[in-house]
């Protein structure tokens, strides 16, 4: 067991780690890198700058993606921005700070190693966004701008608006676009992988359905990259794309791959609140806006009734009557505590009967201080598209009366087991990115994701695959015709088959909805035994019915959307149960992972670090069979472990 | 609220297209256009019917998927948003939808409302980049740049992609798109070098694809759900002439 989770930590002291890691690793010439594909599955900021760095690199790239570009990309979608260890503010900020704070953050679940090279290599990623051309926010000095996020008490984050995550992506499709034209790299938009293709147990290709003609085609390479996001989706309701899915990683899993941590699933506290049955999607409000923005419920019911019936507006309370919940419990950060303290907060008000809309599920995001102290230009320059996002989705405008919030499932911290090296436990299988499980431990600090994105994909793969690949420029190109590429392919065309043999009347988004239920109810903001073990039985009796009353339209060669989401769905079961089970077995809370069970006096997570200091790596076992469940202690040689504390 | 969705079907690039009209009831006025379009498809679905396909994806206005000519416009009646962040609360209850794909030669339909946006991603190809090596940058403050250059480079990197632009325009011109391009590059220093040789080589490619010539009727800038204006075509054209002169 011990052998099968090797992490591969460099000895030595902490910052020294990965300077040594990197002089070890084996070299390939350019003349052989010529001789190596590589396979790259999902075009976000970590796929698609790997993709363009090893291309750079003069290696052969082939990358997918399900969507029409590769900009569409889901990384397109984050707001608020990206951190890195400049200490451009003075403020005494370094990368043990970066380091320390992710750590800790994370509610000491993730492995120091990892997180210390990521603040390390954080300075390099803001050097290359810039020489892109990506127009990060600027003083009036024309020096680069900064802000501050969750759980820090620093001002290290950099930012383009609230797009940033559009324009790190537009800078990493650039790039990639850049190589495609030096023909380093093929892009394969509108491809969907189905499966991972292994000989004599190293990744060798994938199986992949053109979305347009539904044909089912093998790509063969030297390594395959998975960098296809996170498993939020599973929840059916969350701040994800809709076609964001874990069915890459899934199939990993399937084909070998431990899966590590995946309870571990973040809850972002400032989302616009369900406003109905009729909705799919979740739209968050960055993280950003509690730089400036304080958040409150009435302190007294009978103001939370009048709320709820339109006989008062949120402006009309007088300040001695409302509850700053977060100043009160946490008055040394604030409204910037971290993610997961801040929604249970909300929740904690909510179910204490104080939540501000007719659900009662919603909280007050204010903005009356900011405009009050630094002007309408100013908020607009920092907030504006923001504010007209919001405004256009909910028809009020937050100049004028608080947004309302509430929190809503958002990333996912667990995801595909990784070395140091970022290789799975399938030799040649690699995954970076949300993918993989990643340096967040049980909980993602605000800015990060985009930071580990290009911390993978510009600076750590394209060197530890080197590693890999440097003895196997010899071997010829994997035979796509040879017999464990027909018998990935045949399975996959039977799991097709079969859902077009269903013709039930269930629709699909009906039965994921009702996934979603199950895995917000039970596997959400707070779970305990009893509800964990209900929701494992009742997703296995939904995905039986599934099984019996979908209804897939259409065929297989044409472009069916309802297919692929069938597809997506037939994972996410797996996905949410897998979930449920991880989150069953770690009987501590920590980071966004409550377990009832496992509380202070105060309501806070009380970690169980005798019993439970340990990466969760799961492995598949087979069809209906328990997956096995292997652990990889977690060593904190640099710094102490302690009671995260955002009071004082 | 109930609506009458009279929308375009096209079984494959090579068939031939119709229209058909469909009822829906029981609406939201907060639902998205959208998530009307997902309840008439499980409609649809649950009547033996085949349901409308649609490119989508963040439904927050970002990712630049969405693309519907709704009512004769681009990304329908609101101003300043993508077909996603369109409210059912901008239509009269009762009132007959029109729906239809973009319509242009450089965006080939690939099923009902699917089209074919290759054509953008071969046009960056062309030269929408930086030609930086990964890990040669200097450090990020040795560039510095006025805020107010940052924020006007900013407003035309705001571009989403989704080509509203060529919809909208009579002439199928994807101006407004490589404008965009070049013009946030050339407002930075970083992108001084290459400028020349980009503004030459996007606009050659937009042509050899297939893409109509500008008139500057602006019905581009009317219609882009980013609000990028034409004042980015100008410079376009200062670069484009500029490289011209100079060869």
């Amino acid at each position: 067991m011990a052998e099968k989770l090797n992490s591969k930590i460099p000895e030595g002291p902490l910052s020294e780690k990965w300077t040594k890691r990197k002089s070890e690793i084996h070299l390939v010439s350019p003349n052989n890198k010529r001789k190596l594909d590589i396979i790259v599955v999902g075009t976000g900021l970590g796929g698609a700058s790997a993709a363009a760095a090893l291309g750079e690199l003069g290696y052969n790239v082939k990358i997918f993606c399900i969507s029409d570009s590769p900009r569409r990309a889901h990384s397109i979608a984050a707001q608020g921005g990206i951190n890195a260890a400049k200490n451009y503010q003075n403020d005494n900020d370094s990368v043990y700070r970066l380091f320390y704070d992710t750590i800790k953050g994370g509610d000491y679940r993730s492995r120091e190693a990892n997180v210390y090279r990521l603040a390390e290599v954080s300075a390099a990623i803001i050097d290359q966004c810039v020489a892109q051309g990506i127009p990060f926010a600027r003083e009036y000095g024309g020096y680069l701008a900064n802000r501050s996020f969750g759980g820090v008490q620093v001002s290290r984050t950099f930012y383009a608006r609230g797009q940033t995550g559009q324009q790190l992506l537009l800078g990493a499709y650039a790039s990639l676009n850049k190589e495609i034209a030096a023909g380093t790299v093929t892009a394969y938009p509108r491809h969907e992988m189905l499966d991972l293709v292994l000989v004599n147990g190293q990744a060798k290709g994938i199986i992949t359905r053109n979305l347009v003609t539904g044909q089912l085609e093998r790509f063969g390479a030297h390594a395959v990259i998975i960098a296809t996001g996170g498993y939020g989706n599973t929840y059916f309701l969350s701040t994800n794309a809709m076609n964001s899915n874990g069915s890459a990683a899934l199939q990993c899993y399937k084909k070998g791959a431990f899966f590590a941590n995946p309870c571990f699933a973040q809850i972002h506290p400032t989302c616009i609140p369900v406003h109905g049955d009729q909705q799919c999607k979740l739209t968050l409000m960055s993280e950003s806006l509690r730089n400036d923005g304080r958040i409150w419920v009435p302190k007294k019911k009978e103001d939370v009734e009048r709320l709820r019936k339109h006989e008062i507006k949120a402006s009309q309370i007088p300040e001695e009557d409302r509850d700053y919940y977060l100043e009160r419990r946490y008055p040394a950060f604030g409204n910037l505590v971290p993610r997961d303290v801040a929604s249970r907060a909300a929740k904690e008000r909510c179910d204490a009967g104080f939540g501000v809309n007719e659900t009662g599920k919603a909280v007050f995001l204010d903005f009356a201080d900011a405009i009050k102290r630094l002007g309408h230009k100013r908020v607009a320059e920092r907030y504006g598209n923001l504010f007209d996002m919001y405004e256009k989705i909910t028809a009020s405008s937050p100049w004028e009366e608080p947004m309302m919030i509430y929190p809503a499932i958002h990333y996912t911290m667990g995801g595909i087991w990784v070395d140091y090296d970022l290789q799975t436990t399938v030799p040649g299988l690699f995954a970076i990115g949300e993918a993989n499980f990643s340096d967040h431990g049980g909980n993602r600090l605000g800015a990060s994701a985009l930071m580990q994105g290009l911390a993978d994909g510009y600076f750590i793969v394209p060197v530890t695959i080197g590693d890999y690949l440097s003895n196997k420029f010899a071997e010829p190109r994997p035979d796509v015709n040879a017999p464990e590429f027909v018998e990935a392919e045949r399975a996959v065309q039977a799991r097709i088959d079969k859902l077009f043999a269903v013709n039930g009347t269930e629709t699909v988004d009906s039965i994921h909805k009702q996934l979603g239920h199950i895995m917000w109810e039970y596997v959400g903001m707070a779970r305990d035994e009893a509800g964990l073990k209900k929701a494992i039985e009742e997703i296995k009796a939904l995905k039986e019915k599934f099984y019996t009353s979908v209804k897939v339209p259409g065929s297989q060669f044409e472009f069916n959307q309802e297919l692929e989401k069938a597809l997506r769905l037939e994972d996410f079961f797996e996905i949410g149960e897998l979930m449920a089970r991880d989150a069953l077995n770690r009987e501590e809370s920590c980071g966004g992972h409550f377990r009832v069970e496992s509380q202070t006096e105060e309501g806070e997570a009380k970690r169980d670090d005798a019993k439970f200091m340990y990466v969760a790596a799961w492995e598949y076992k087979g069809e209906g069979k328990e997956p096995e469940l292997h652990k990889e202690p977690l060593k904190y040689e640099f710094i102490e472990v302690k009671t995260r504390n955002y009071k004082d | 609220m109930n609506f009458n969705i009279k929308v375009w079907r096209q079984k494959n690039a090579k068939a031939k297209g119709h229209f058909e009209t469909y009822p829906i009831a029981g609406i939201e006025e907060d639902a998205s256009f959208l998530e009307m379009l997902d309840i008439l498809n499980e409609q649809l679905i649950r009547e033996g019917k085949d349901p409308i396909s649609f490119d989508h994806d963040c439904r927050e206005g970002i990712c630049g998927a969405c693309s519907l000519y709704i009512d004769g416009r681009a990304h329908g009646p609101d101003n300043q948003v993508t077909t996603c962040q369109l409210f059912m609360r901008h239509f009269k209850d009762g009132a007959t939808i029109t729906v239809e794909p973009w319509r242009s030669a450089a965006f080939p339909v690939i099923k009902d409302l699917v089209v074919e946006r290759r054509a953008f991603d071969k046009i960056l190809q062309a030269g929408g980049f930086i030609s930086v090596r990964t890990g040669s940058a200097q450090d990020a403050n040795n560039i510095l740049i006025p805020h107010d250059k940052a924020e006007e480079s900013m407003d035309a990197a705001a571009c989403v992609g989704c080509g509203a632009c060529v919809a909208t325009c009579k002439n199928g011109s994807a101006m407004l798109f490589v404008a965009a391009r070049v013009s946030s590059l050339a407002l930075l220093p970083q992108g001084r070098p290459e400028a020349a040789r980009r503004a030459k080589a996007m606009v050659a490619k937009m042509d050899e694809l297939g893409f109509g010539n500008c008139t500057n009727t602006r019905a581009c800038e009317l219609e882009c759900p980013k609000g990028i204006t034409v004042a980015h075509i100008a410079r376009l054209n200062r670069e484009f002439l500029k490289a011209k002169f100079s060869d």
